[in-house]
């Protein structure tokens, strides 16, 4: 008997018959015109990428690299963070003192109720996407795993000014080398988690971080 | 505590027997109660207006947008020419990074092989993203019915598709499933669920959402998912939502299943690019959509994140019968919602009156092409043929152009009703002959005397002119202006 792979195989042999047999996908290129690179100046880049993210009611901030540890240590007071969800790889010197880090590793993993029970998380990311203000997670160092940025209520996020980059393609293409070798989850996050189900009134944080604040470091 | 189960069935109507598995009649009678239901114009008018002006405007934003249309239509083109290589290479892909692939003929093999994989696993929570694909097959139903004895709890964890659930409802659009509730009723539906008053305000309902369903997030055994793209090249499946919920239901327990249909493959990972961006402007007004997740495979050796097992179902359905034929284009939709939203019939009727998973002109083409024509005769019917949705169609989807044939070819199989038989045949074989032509559009001024008057036409006929009023013929034709010189 024939098993349903072979069954929906031949199915669709059968009807695409008129496919010439020795005609390879190769061989009927799609022809792709849109943009594929920004040619934008860096400042432009980043400058729109600060002005998206913040269209997404998320805190913007442009700081310096010796500024970050500062500009973390009041991020975290203004929002009143005590207990900090720490993923691993995560520069030392971006831990304020007085504050709770909870670090999470491969083992021993933060329980999900350590992290329902957080006030917050702070990470890095892979990319930034200037054009639709899109912060990249690809499970890679500083970043964690997914659940790291979904359970706790504010997520902090650190971007470093070479990681914008300026459209939606470039992205996927600066991600293609990982995903193909190492095939780690990615998360594209535009904006705070949100539902517009209830008479099209927006309501944020139904599941994910009700509050997103982003750091550009450059 | 929860103390009450989710109410399975309809109040007021069983609709058990209008899934997919049976026929779908009907549509001008729950038409017709929808257009007198005031409630329900307003909730649809509501929805359907903002999200055609959201759309508009993050379009018009995109210079590229038109130039992405083509690609997405040229890229399903090429994928549905060499869909059975494109499967296996996915199929390949996924194997390779230590996933499991099960190829589903219909929906009874996906619904055993996700309720033998319970039983294996002695799952007791089971949370799900929104999926159409599951709606389609009646997952839930067919899951709490045939494996009854598991004691299975299923908890959809889209708020909207939760509260839908949880009043026993199916949805009525395919971005916005209950857009047909108004507040008074959602906090009727939450506050039985909380067993106690709610306050009708958005950001209490929501609060209380969250709660809830954090609950079963954490206690799950199995995740469940739609995909809204699959990549051949990678073994790439893309989840996207707003809440962020498919990213919980896919990070969160140790078993991740997707139900795939298989028309959402994409080739190559970058040619995802065109699809999120399309899908995000088209369906909800948005650059992109809030959390637009790439999962490719279980968690790795020494990964940190991601489900222990990963379980990819390609289901066909009834979708491979579409492949080769006039009605292919059909299988490049992404699902966005666009069509609905434009559609001057879906406007006034809403979702349900479709009786179907999936309305709109986009549903009144797929499901008499899955189901068969014989099982959803009415749908091609629910449409003017304007157009809108083709144009509205981010991958140009010739869609009223697919209406017209279904209604052709139930003319041709006899499936249409005798007025419809009529008035074919009859306009067929007098636009082949110019002079019937003249004499019957004369005949037809002078038999349009005593209708004119808001009187409906007699005998088969009568159903045409029971909702619309009959155009009164011009007094002279065109032809007939043109040779006087008009």
């Amino acid at each position: 008997m024939a098993t349903a792979k072979e069954t929906i195989l031949w199915r669709i042999r059968h009807a695409t018959r008129d496919v010439p047999e020795a005609e390879s996908p190769e061989d009927v290129p799609v022809k792709r015109g849109y943009r594929t690179e920004d040619e934008a100046t860096r400042e432009e880049i980043v400058s729109r990428f600060a002005e998206r993210t913040a269209e997404y009611e998320a805190e913007v901030h442009r700081v310096g690299h010796d500024e970050l540890p500062r500009a973390i240590q009041q991020a975290l007071k203004r929002r009143g963070v005590r207990r900090l969800v720490v993923p691993p790889y995560l520069p030392k010197d971006w831990i304020p003192d007085g504050v709770e880090a909870m670090r999470d590793a491969a083992s021993p993993q933060l329980t999900k109720e350590e992290l329902d029970e957080s006030d917050g998380v702070l990470t890095g990311c892979a990319l930034g996407i200037a054009q639709t203000g899109t912060i990249v997670l690809d499970a890679g160092r500083a970043q964690g795993r997914r659940a790291l940025t979904l359970l706790p209520d504010y997520h902090l996020c650190v971007v470093r000014e070479e990681q914008i980059v300026g459209l939606v393609p470039e992205a996927f293409a600066r991600l293609e080398e990982m995903v193909k070798s190492e095939g780690r989850a990615v998360t594209f996050i535009s904006g705070p988690s949100a539902t517009s189900d209830i008479e099209l009134n927006r309501v944020e944080g139904v599941h994910g971080p009700r509050t997103l604040e982003v750091l550009i470091v450059g | 505590m929860e103390t009450e189960k989710p109410a399975r069935r309809r109040e007021t109507e069983d609709r058990r027997n209008e899934g997919i598995a049976s026929g779908v009649e009907g549509f001008n009678e729950r038409a017709r109660r929808a257009v007198n239901d005031q409630q329900l114009h307003d909730s649809i008018e509501l929805f359907t207006h903002k999200s055609v002006a959201g759309r508009n405007a993050v379009l018009n934003a995109l210079p590229e947008a038109p130039e992405l249309r083509e690609r997405a239509y040229r890229i399903k083109q090429e994928t549905m020419a060499n869909l059975d290589r494109y499967l296996e290479q996915m199929a390949d892909a996924v194997e390779a990074r230590g996933g499991n692939v099960f190829f589903a003929t219909d929906g009874e093999d996906a619904v055993r092989y996700i309720g033998d994989l319970a039983r294996e696993k002695g799952a007791k929570v089971i949370t799900k993203s929104k999926s159409m694909a599951t709606e389609e097959i009646e997952l839930n139903r067919r899951l709490e019915e045939d494996y009854s004895d598991l004691g299975l709890e299923i908890v959809e964890t889209d708020l909207g598709e939760w509260i839908a659930q949880l009043a026993g409802d199916t949805p009525s659009h395919i971005v916005g499933p209950i857009l047909h509730m108004n507040r008074k009723r959602i906090t009727e539906v939450l506050s039985r669920t909380a067993g106690e008053e709610l306050p009708p305000d958005v950001e209490a309902l929501g609060s209380f959402a969250r709660r809830r369903l954090r609950e079963k997030f954490v206690t799950a055994d199995i995740g469940i998912t739609g995909a809204n793209f699959g990549v051949a090249e990678t073994g790439t499946v893309a989840t996207i939502t707003n809440e962020g919920n498919a990213r919980l239901v896919t990070s969160v327990p140790p078993v991740h299943v997707v139900v795939m249909g298989i028309e959402k493959l994409v080739p190559r990972f970058t040619d995802l690019s065109v699809f999120v961006r399309l899908l995000a402007r088209s369906g909800t007004g948005q650059k992109l959509t809030v959390y637009t997740n790439f999962i490719t495979g279980p968690r790795g050796e020494g990964e940190l994140d991601g489900a222990e097992e990963f379980h990819l179902i390609l289901m066909d359905n009834g979708r491979s019968k579409l492949l080769g034929t006039e009605f292919e284009e059909a299988l490049y939709c992404i699902r966005c919602g666009a069509c609905l939203n434009v559609c001057p019939v879906y406007r006034q009727t809403g979702g349900h009156a479709y009786g179907s998973t999936y309305s709109g002109p986009i549903g009144a083409v797929i499901t008499p092409l899955l189901k068969g024509q014989g099982e959803a005769k009415d749908l091609p019917h629910a449409s003017s043929l304007c157009g809108a949705c083709w144009e509205a169609c981010p991958v140009g989807i010739p869609l009223h152009d697919l209406l017209l044939k279904l209604r052709n070819q139930q003319v041709e199989e006899g499936l249409a009703g005798k007025a419809q038989e009529i008035a074919f045949k009859g306009f067929e074989s007098t636009m082949k002959r110019p002079v019937l032509y003249r004499i019957s559009s004369r005949a037809g001024r002078l038999a349009q005397k005593p209708l004119k008057k808001d009187r409906p036409l007699p005998g088969p006929l009568g159903a045409w002119t029971g909702s619309r009023d009959l155009p009164p013929l011009a007094e002279k034709s065109f032809r007939e202006l043109w040779k006087e010189g008009i």
